[in-house]
């Protein structure tokens, strides 16, 4: 009458199986329960798809937070005051804290952190593509607090009325403390777009820069994006990239000309009839390189990450428990 | 571009060129699942997971992962191993079978009418 959880891929009894091998009967059950807004939970029959797709998904997620780290991470010794150091930190910390939410999700699923860092280190899982762009100056870091924040705000809160339960609770914290990047950010922003022209420009400069590395953020337009009608219906997946991409625009795009900042995009507008915002292409060739490794800084961020992994190896080691054994966490 | 990095301008090159073999399993130690006691007098609610080597460690990271901004006065963690659940198939061992509502308040909603009825015959006679 009670089982205990632990759950390793070999006692999954449809790991691997494609979505036509699994049984009729316990997928309709599934689809049923989703259909019905009830949440899966770890211990529940899932077709090994939907499992697939969550631990790709949830585990780039945890991966963008540790590599998102880095490039807001390197300002923290040239913070320009004191509070904007403590709060700079506190954001980093929070990212790091987010990425160890994930992987608890993820590891929930059925592959381990072990496993995940494993394909960190070696490249063979991705993550935001945004991070492999350098953040030259303070204004940059206050682009990314308060627009790349927001992106990922939007992406997350899409995310979070999804169907899987510790990705949905993972989610729902993790926007709760993103807000207070978010107000951060903009503060950030409007000092410095408030200050001395030099700041000015600063500000300008950065979002010039960090402009194109945004529109690619929530990914390929609808037409280029390979997601399938199956994942909406499994609210694995719940807006299109394009309709989060048109609501950043919606949200953001006027507070940007309220400051008297430019859009580096003269064709960027609002269509009165279709209430759908145009823009230029981003060039998406741009995106396709920069995932497939040969943006301007892939090599140095995965060169920091396996930094840190070589040189802190030994605290964990130093640590290890010799009789432990492995279950997956609970929820 | 040179980087912008301080770590990368300031080791030394033979810290990056490591070899890194793959983390074996359990390198990142075992799971323990943790609860918080959110405000005096309410009951500790499970909030995930963690990895720690041990409970008192995992007191300290909990205490970082999961009460880092809410209110929490009290921490436990028990490692997920030790956690015993109902079989996932056994949803419906909670649902009543039969009519339990002899054991619920909703089961007695016409003892005032029944006394009504009663003082409404004595009236009559």
């Amino acid at each position: 009458m009670y089982g205990n959880l632990v759950l390793r891929p070999e006692e999954i009894p449809n790991w691997g199986k494609k979505i036509e091998e699994e049984d009729p009967e316990k997928l309709a059950e599934f689809e049923a329960r989703i259909a019905r807004g009830e949440k899966i939970e770890p211990w529940d029959w899932m077709p090994f798809e939907y499992r697939r797709q969550l631990i790709r998904m949830i585990e780039q997620h945890a991966h963008s937070e540790i590599i998102g780290a880095l490039p807001e991470g390197t300002w923290i010794t040239r913070a320009p005051n004191f509070r904007r150091k403590l709060a700079l930190m506190a954001k980093v910390q929070d990212e790091v804290g987010h990425a160890q939410l994930l992987y608890s999700a993820a590891e929930t699923l059925g592959k381990s952190r072990e496993a995940m860092i494993n394909d960190l280190l070696s490249g063979k899982s991705k993550y935001s593509n945004i991070f492999n762009y350098p953040a030259k100056t303070w204004a940059d870091t206050a682009i990314i607090a308060w627009l790349v924040d927001a992106g990922a705000i939007i992406n997350q809160t899409t995310n979070s009325k999804g169907s899987y339960g510790p990705y949905v609770r993972a989610l729902e914290r993790i926007c709760w403390e993103e807000s207070f990047h978010l107000k951060y950010g903009y503060d950030s922003v409007v000092y410095l777009a408030t200050g001395t022209p030099k700041q000015r420009a600063m500000l300008q400069d950065a979002l010039n820069r960090w402009w194109r590395p945004i529109m690619h953020f929530f990914g390929p337009p609808d037409t280029q994006s390979v997601h399938t009608e199956k994942l909406v219906r499994w609210k694995v997946k719940l807006a299109t990239n394009d309709e989060m991409r048109q609501q950043f625009l919606d949200m953001y795009v006027p507070k940007i000309w309220e400051l008297g900042l430019t859009v580096p995009d003269p064709l960027l507008h609002k269509d009165p009839e279709t209430g759908r915002w145009v823009y230029s292409d981003p060039n998406w060739e741009e995106f396709w390189q920069v995932i497939n490794g040969n943006g301007p800084c892939n090599a140095e961020r995965l060169a920091v990450r396996r930094f840190a992994e070589a040189n802190g190896r030994w605290v964990r080691e130093a640590l290890k428990a010799p009789q432990a054994r492995y279950v997956t966490p609970l929820a | 571009m040179a980087s912008l990095d301080p770590r990368i301008r300031r080791a030394e090159p033979a810290l990056w060129n490591v070899e890194l073999p793959p983390l074996p399993p359990l390198d990142q130690w075992q799971t323990y699942e943790v609860f918080v006691v959110r405000t005096r007098g309410s009951h500790a609610q499970h909030v995930g997971s963690l990895h720690a080597p041990d409970p008192e460690l995992a007191l300290v990271l909990a205490k970082e992962q999961y009460a880092r901004r809410s209110t929490c006065v009290a921490l436990w963690v028990v490692p997920t191993e030790a956690i015993h659940r109902t079989a996932p198939n056994d949803e419906d061992l909670f649902q009543p079978a039969t009519d339990k509502s002899y054991r619920e308040p909703q089961g007695y909603l016409t003892t005032r009418e029944r006394l009504e009825k009663y003082r409404h015959r004595l009236q009559s006679c």
